[in-house]
């Protein structure tokens, strides 16, 4: 028989707390990150049932889906975020959890503050009540997004009920080309598997394109495998998960940290062990990727075009084509790069790190904001902030007409005053290009961070080759 | 949370693949502390134009459904967010079940801890149920959760497959919050155990 075990597996079989006959299992919980959103019920929850926070040290909040990314001295304007922002200080205060206020410079989008700190660590389970979640796979933690349920579920006994999920690896095989980045890879993967290829797994991300990503592009990885309908995405943990991790504040320290490194060196797929399903790509196949449609998967190479409807067989796909391309306002056939944008938004969980930053400032030093176009950066916690200051990536951003913002969640889900008007349209670093996701009415190309930068100045989007 | 057991009502058509959380309840009304009144909402872009008038080719808003209490819908129903405020507003709006070839993962967990049960059916059964709920007002469905059958207007009947665990906790409208603490015993001796390991 064959004992070999994933990665996921071990994760799994490494936190069961107690199994009940039908398989279901009781599944404890590490890590727990709470932001203002998906918390408030779950709090009330508590107190009506009069229950505590189990691990309040396990715990760590952060307001970003909310917060305004302008003048942090003012009050908030919106009166319905605002009591959602002070609910979550009160919440934490009242239950002991600790909480990096708007003023903190660790505040952030939560995704990005949990490794960044070192509360991600690899073989840990962590949670959060938000689908993107799968982040912090990236470092083989067992990582996946909960409802608010949950999270009381959690808040009270620090486990979940769960059902183990099926083993699916992605392998893209090759080593990786001058411009192809991680948001590529991803866009690629989504866009073969399709947005509920992956529903019920747990996918293990390997091969040589994927494992030479750095853990800020791993992230990005991790962080879309949601958009495939995969709950969990991961990376074996390796001696770049371990150098970002060292001399983090909350990452072990001294002999703790020695030890956890040789556990964590542990945490790997046996070379025998079998998957339910496997993918393997070449990462030659692979061209910068751009979405036409309103779901992850519409995508297509920066040199290709719309697609065409007619083309289609499935009569459910042919709708949703049909539906998309007049929701978008585009004609099957139109070249990707005809397409002219009003807004560039670089910034969510997706795509806010200082190397995403690092990226889209090296397309635009030395260019201008074309005429018309708004160009956002909306860093990912106020610490990435500060580092790209300090290398003075801001003044190029502001000289080049962007707007360089205070850290949050902003345009990706427009929740605060970020927002795509009707009919407007974005190159976008986000995850979703769903209907009215960015702004009702408004119309997203998910994009790499460069590439976002590129049809800022450009007015439209644009091959990265094809730059002056 | 309420108990399920069994549900006669007339089922609106909303032949749509991939309907995301985000079309289900987009995120500028989640901001709310609490659960209730999100039905309001429910479907907003497609229920209602700018100004804030009815779609009237919206399926919600035709007469013979507005009061439908079960939602028959393409594959990979409920993808995206994990907010829970999706769930919620169905059930403010009266959905206590819907019926699709699929739904996404966050989604399905989220339904049933609300007492929203979700039915998963191969695609031409899907299409059957979608072209017998597009009759409207004469055409009521009856799902039966203990036998697990769905009834149509015809009489036909439907077999469905349900986790025992969900079905057992949506029957007797279970907490599982409360069945956990039981276990609080276990819990803390997983902790004590694991801390060699991570702390």
């Amino acid at each position: 028989m064959n004992n070999a075990t994933t990665l996921y597996d071990k994760l799994w079989n490494s936190h069961i707390v107690d199994e009940q006959e039908d398989g279901t299992c009781l599944v404890y919980i590490d890590r727990h990150l709470v932001h203002e959103v998906t918390s408030p019920q779950a709090f009330d929850g508590l107190r009506n049932e009069r229950r505590n926070v189990r691990r309040p040290d396990l715990t760590l909040a952060v307001a970003d889906h909310n917060v305004p990314t302008t003048d942090r001295d003012k009050k908030i304007d919106d009166e319905e975020s605002k009591i959602q922002i002070d609910a979550l200080e009160k919440n934490c205060a009242d239950f002991g959890i600790e909480l990096y206020s708007m003023k903190d410079i660790r505040q952030g989008i939560c995704h990005v503050v949990g490794p960044e700190q070192g509360f991600t660590l690899p073989g840990t389970t962590l949670v959060c009540g938000d689908s993107h979640t799968a982040t912090h796979g990236a470092f083989g933690s067992m990582s996946f997004g909960i409802g608010t349920s949950e999270v009381e579920h959690v808040l009270a006994t620090q486990t979940l009920l769960l059902t183990k999920c099926r083993n699916m690896r992605v392998t893209v095989n090759g080593s990786l080309p001058n411009g192809i980045t991680a948001k590529d890879l991803i866009l690629a993967i989504i866009g073969k598997i399709g947005t509920a290829g992956g529903t019920g797994a747990a996918i293990e991300f390997a091969g040589e394109a994927l494992k030479s990503l750095t853990m800020e592009g791993r992230m990005t990885v991790c962080n879309m495998t949601i958009e495939a309908g995969a709950r969990v995405g991961l990376f074996a943990p390796d001696e770049k998960t371990f150098e970002y991790l060292k001399g983090r504040p909350k990452s072990p320290k001294g002999a703790a940290w020695e030890a956890a490194v040789e556990y964590w060196k542990t945490l790997k797929t046996d070379e025998t062990a079998i998957f339910d399903e496997e993918i393997v790509m070449d990462v030659s196949e692979i061209k910068p990727q751009v979405t036409w449609g309103t779901s992850p998967e519409d995508v297509v190479a920066i040199d290709g075009c719309v697609p065409n409807p007619a083309q289609e067989t499935d009569t459910n796909k042919r709708n949703k084509m049909e539906r998309s391309l007049e929701y978008m306002g585009l004609a099957a056939g139109t070249p990707m790069t005809d397409i002219q944008i009003n807004t560039a938004f670089i910034g969510s969980c997706t795509n806010s790190r200082i190397e995403d930053i690092r990226a889209a400032a090296s397309v635009v030093e030395g260019r201008k904001v074309a005429n018309g176009v708004q160009a956002l950066v909306v860093p990912g916690s106020g610490l990435v902030k500060e580092i790209a200051e300090q290398e003075g990536l801001d003044k190029i951003f502001i000289d080049a007409g962007f707007e360089w913002r205070e850290a949050g969640c902003s345009m990706c889900l427009a929740m605060n005053a970020d927002k795509l008007g009707p009919g407007e349209r974005a190159a976008s670093t986000s995850n979703r290009n769903f209907e009215g996701r960015q702004g009702p009415g408004g119309r997203t190309h998910l994009v790499s961070p460069a590439m976002a930068a590129a049809a800022a100045v450009k007015g439209h989007l644009v091959d990265l080759d094809d730059l002056d | 949370m309420d108990k399920f057991n069994t549900l006669t009502s007339v089922a609106a058509p909303l032949p749509l693949i991939n309907v995301d959380t985000d079309m289900i309840i987009p995120a500028r009304f989640l901001k709310t502390i609490k659960r209730t009144g999100l039905g309001a909402d429910l479907f907003s872009t497609l229920r209602f134009q700018e100004d804030g008038s009815e779609r009237e080719d919206f399926v919600l808003n035709k007469p013979a459904f507005r009061n439908s209490e079960i939602l028959i819908a393409g594959k990979n129903f409920g993808c995206g967010s994990s907010r829970e405020h999706a769930p919620w507003a169905l059930l403010d709006f009266g959905i206590k079940c819907v019926i699709a070839p699929s739904f996404a993962d966050i989604f399905y967990n989220n339904s049933s801890k609300n007492g929203i049960l979700l039915i998963k059916l191969p695609q031409e059964q899907i299409d059957k149920l979608m072209k017998d709920a597009e009759l409207g007002a004469n055409a009521t469905m009856t799902v039966n959760l203990e036998a697990q059958e769905i009834t149509g207007p015809d009489g036909d009947v439907i077999k469905f497959e349900v986790d025992a665990f969900k079905k057992h906790c949506l029957m007797n409208g279970l907490d599982d919050i409360g069945l956990t603490m039981e276990k609080s015993d276990k819990i803390a001796a997983f902790e004590a155990s694991q801390k060699v390991k991570i702390t």
